[in-house]
């Protein structure tokens, strides 16, 4: 963890504490994640990026808890994550596979104060630029600044391997237009009539598809260690400060 | 409150009571951090211990490895559920930087290149229990995990070790850092899941 000015203490956010979750409904995101809706009738709102641990409990009392972030939210209502399966996981095979409508769970949160968007605390643009199932959190910021009136111009950078990896394809479709824009990178396989060969993200594909340096956009990064590390590393050689710069990664668990 | 959650066995290792509640075991070296990774040459770093008389003690890089670094293997915890067990590291021992530091406050902020800080009480830095650490995996610390040097106090969660170390600034209360402001424990105990407030 980094390299940050230090904010004022912002004591209006809702407080974390333990809700207890239930599956309303599961349903594929992309060939290897789902979507899961969950009814958690104490839940307090949360801000768009922050994210919540996850508890699963074993008939014998193991536990295994796991954080993820925040799709969308409402209070007294609805949480939304979509969660990628890693191979080899202990927990995300077992929420992707296995969880059915009806099925309890734990959450702890809302969590996480820094990575986070909040409509009307800034006038200034906000670039998202993310990579794989790390696009979720920016997910929420481009859904909570389309459902406002908050005017920043807003634009995401999304780096995904093939069109069926995209998460929230229909949801970021219907987000983009003139205070949204969305521009994909595909990695591995472009759609059909794609004007850009499929490969990796580069730093010129980055500087020509974000908001530019000159325009002090508060940007977020997230996604795997690699993809963090370089687009971070490029946008500070783009003429971005390092205070302007927020990173979240997945991975590891 | 807890509850079983339907079908839900989970790929438990065999029990080791190393490993904090709420913690899983991993092999691999997670990382995370704020914003972007600062890159700070051995040759431009400096560490710096201020005091409430405004009195620096400083060193260069040269100067900490010429105190003497020690060999140690330990746990590492972090707030977002993984830990890593029988690590080995290389730093300097605090109890050496601090040995002609004199102060009444009881209490430190950790600063680092980049910006980052982070509070804890000193006598969580003394006695053996804390270093600043240039070598992990016998290999020297990576940019990403906080190299040249970070802060090693394995006994609290690993965000309290904080990352491109530059100095610690004396103070009289226990005023919260960065991530401490944005909601992470005060103290951050792993064996009492002291995470969040």
């Amino acid at each position: 963890m980094s390299a940050q000015p230090v904010a004022p203490l912002r004591r209006s956010r809702p407080r974390p504490a333990w809700h207890v979750a239930s599956v309303v409904e599961t349903r594929p995101e992309t060939p290897t994640a789902a979507r899961l809706i969950l009814d958690v009738p104490t839940w307090p709102g949360s801000d768009a990026g922050s994210h919540v641990d996850l508890r699963l409990t074993a008939p014998d009392g193991y536990q295994a808890s796991r954080s993820y972030s925040i799709a969308s939210s409402t209070p007294a209502g609805r949480v939304v994550l979509a969660i990628d399966e890693l191979p080899d996981g202990e927990v995300s095979p077992f929420l992707v596979r296995e969880l059915r409508p009806g099925d309890k769970l734990e959450l702890h949160g809302p969590l996480g104060a820094f990575f986070v968007w909040r409509p009307g605390e800034s006038r200034r643009p906000v670039q998202l630029i993310g990579g794989g199932s790390g696009v979720v959190p920016l997910y929420a910021m481009a859904a909570a600044h389309g459902a406002g009136d908050d005017p920043s111009p807003f634009r995401l950078l999304y780096s995904v391997r093939t069109p069926a990896d995209v998460f929230f394809a229909d949801e970021l479709a219907a987000l983009a237009g003139q205070a949204f824009g969305l521009d994909l990178v595909y990695t591995r396989e472009a759609p059909d009539g794609w004007p850009d060969a499929a490969g990796r993200l580069t730093r010129e594909t980055l500087a020509a598809r974000t908001i530019p340096a000159e325009q002090r956009p508060s940007v977020y990064v997230c996604g795997s260690t690699g993809f963090v590390e370089a687009v971070a590393s490029w946008l500070q050689d783009l003429g971005h400060s390092a205070t302007d710069i927020h990173t979240e990664r997945y991975g590891g668990l | 409150m807890s509850f079983a959650t339907r079908g839900f066995s989970g790929r438990r290792r065999a029990p080791d009571d190393r490993l904090p509640p709420g913690q899983t075991l991993v092999q691999d070296w997670p990382v995370l951090s704020a914003g972007p990774t600062p890159h700070v040459d051995t040759a431009d770093w400096e560490f710096t211990i201020r005091d409430e008389t405004g009195d620096d003690h400083r060193w260069t890089w040269d100067e900490l490895l010429a105190l003497g670094a020690e060999d140690v293997t330990l746990d590492i915890h972090c707030v977002t559920h993984w830990s890593k067990l029988d690590m080995p590291w290389r730093g300097v021992s605090l109890d050496k930087l601090f040995e002609n530091v004199e102060s009444e406050h009881e209490f430190v902020m950790a600063h680092s290149y980049g910006g980052y800080t982070t509070n804890l009480p000193l006598e969580d830095l003394l006695d053996g229990k804390a270093w600043i650490a240039t070598e992990a995996e016998g290999e020297p610390l990576d940019p990403e995990h906080g190299g040249p040097a970070r802060l090693l106090v394995p006994h609290l969660y690993f965000w309290k070790s904080a990352k491109w170390i530059r100095g610690l600034t004396m103070m009289p209360s226990n005023d919260p850092g960065f991530w401490e402001q944005y909601g992470y424990h005060i103290y951050g105990d792993p064996w009492k899941e002291e995470r969040y407030w």
